[in-house]
Parts: C-alpha cells; sequence; structure tokens
C-alpha cells in the first residue's frame, strides 16, 4: 500500500494495522525518515516537500511492486508526506514484512533506497541564508545501485 | 502539448505549467529540450545541464531519444531528492 499525505501518520497504528490478522509475518521491518535541525553548518527552520502528484503515485506503487517481485513480503507500505515540516517531524515511512527477518530486513531497505533516487519529490529548505533547494546525494546514487543487478530501468 | 515544471526549473523558467504548440521539427525529447531552451534565457539557464535533467513523458520517466506528440504530458525536473 502507498499513500501521499500533508498529514501526520501514526507509527504505532500504521505498523498495527498493515499485520493485523496475518499470522505468516514473522518479522516486522520499518524505516522512518525525521526532519533534521541542521544543514551543514546552518539552523533549518522548515523544509518544503513538492511532488509530482499522478506520477508520484505511480512511481511508489512500482517500487512496491518491485519489492514484493524480489522479495517474499506478507506486507509492506510506503507513506510519504508533502507541504510544509519542520525539524522533528516525519517525513517518510517504509514497512515491509515478511515470514523471516531477512526478506523484511532487504526490502525495507530496498524500499527507501529506490524512493529516493526515483519518486518525484524535491525538498526546500528554509535556513537563515534563505530558501534553497536539496541537491541530490550522490550517496543516495550509490545506495540504490546496490539493487541494480536487478533494475529493469538500468538494464535498457 | 502540456508541460509541466518542478523545483528549481519551475523557478528559473517562472511558470509551474503551460500549453504549448509544438513545431514539426519537435519528435523527441531531445528535440523539444533544443526548441525549449531557444524560448528564452530562464528555459536556456534551466535547461543548460541535461545531464541533471529528469524527463517524464506521461508520468514515466524518459531517454532522450523517445518521441514525444501534441497529446503528451511532459515534465521536467532536477534530481529528485525525496525521502
Amino acid at each position: 500500500m502507498i499513500r501521499v499525505q500533508r498529514e501526520d501518520f501514526d507509527l504505532g497504528a500504521e505498523v498495527a494495522a498493515l499485520t493485523r490478522g496475518n499470522h505468516e509475518i514473522g518479522g516486522l521491518a520499518v524505516f522512518v525518515g525525521l526532519v533534521r535541525d541542521r544543514v551543514g553548518e546552518e539552523n533549518l527552520g522548515a523544509m518544503t516537500l513538492e511532488h509530482y502528484p499522478g506520477m508520484t503515485e505511480k512511481a511508489l506503487a512500482r517500487i512496491e511492486e518491485e519489492a514484493n517481485r524480489r522479495w517474499p513480503l506478507e506486507a509492506s507500505l510506503v507513506i510519504h508526506r508533502v507541504g510544509r515540516l519542520e525539524p522533528g517531524e516525519q517525513i517518510v515511512l517504509v514497512a515491509a514484512a515478511s515470514a523471516h527477518r531477512q526478506a523484511a530486513f532487504e526490502a525495507c531497505q530496498f524500499l527507501i533506497d529506490w524512493l529516493k533516487t526515483k519518486a518525484p519529490f524535491w525538498k526546500q529548505e528554509e535556513t537563515a541564508s534563505g530558501p534553497k533547494w536539496v541537491e541530490a546525494r550522490a550517496g543516495d546514487d550509490e545506495a540504490a545501485k546496490r539493487w541494480q543487478a536487478q533494475d529493469p530501468d538500468a538494464a535498457q | 502539448m502540456k508541460l509541466l515544471y518542478f523545483a528549481w526549473l519551475k523557478v528559473k523558467i517562472g511558470v509551474a505549467a503551460e500549453e504549448v504548440a509544438l513545431p514539426p521539427e519537435v519528435g523527441t525529447v531531445a528535440e523539444l529540450l533544443d526548441w525549449l531552451e531557444a524560448r528564452g534565457p530562464g528555459y536556456a539557464e534551466a535547461l543548460a545541464d541535461r545531464s541533471a535533467l529528469g524527463v517524464a513523458v506521461n508520468q514515466e520517466y524518459a531517454r532522450p531519444e523517445e518521441p514525444v506528440g501534441p497529446d503528451d504530458e511532459v515534465a521536467l525536473f532536477p534530481p529528485v531528492t525525496g525521502g
């Protein structure tokens, strides 16, 4: 399941709903991204997340499908917030549940790594020196590349 | 054709979306970018670094050689930074 929303999410309620009633699940891995209060040497006032409505949902659904193709998942969830977020707020939740922990851990990491390099979101940071669009990090590309042995996009 | 711009491309070009009538010489993503680049300094600046430009045709990532037509929705954007 994927969701793009302005409002915050309740981590406990989300993971409880994800696993409820499915006793094939033996392991659940969850990643939550939070807004930090520092950007390099500067204090961050807030960040605003822009996205491409329509394409965002398609891209997230495709990433989730790919995770389900690669690992035997019993359940998966991606929630990404948009709009203005302040330090300490939750930005993103990805969760993967499987019979055993290895698939859950790997799928969870895959979901966030691919989301960061494929889903059309852009962050703008508010600092004392003015608003600034966040640049893509090489480390994110490297993290995503770990999974590209079977990336249908990269194979073309 | 419907064009959409995101993040700093939107700022440099000055609009978030526009409808354009394509000239006959524009048949691919690369030709569309060449044509757009010549429309003004904001476009030229926004499209200067093609290697850092993301392009989606009808909400799917597209390569320079892919065809585009008058009924397509084409989005241009910088590298994504979500998560």
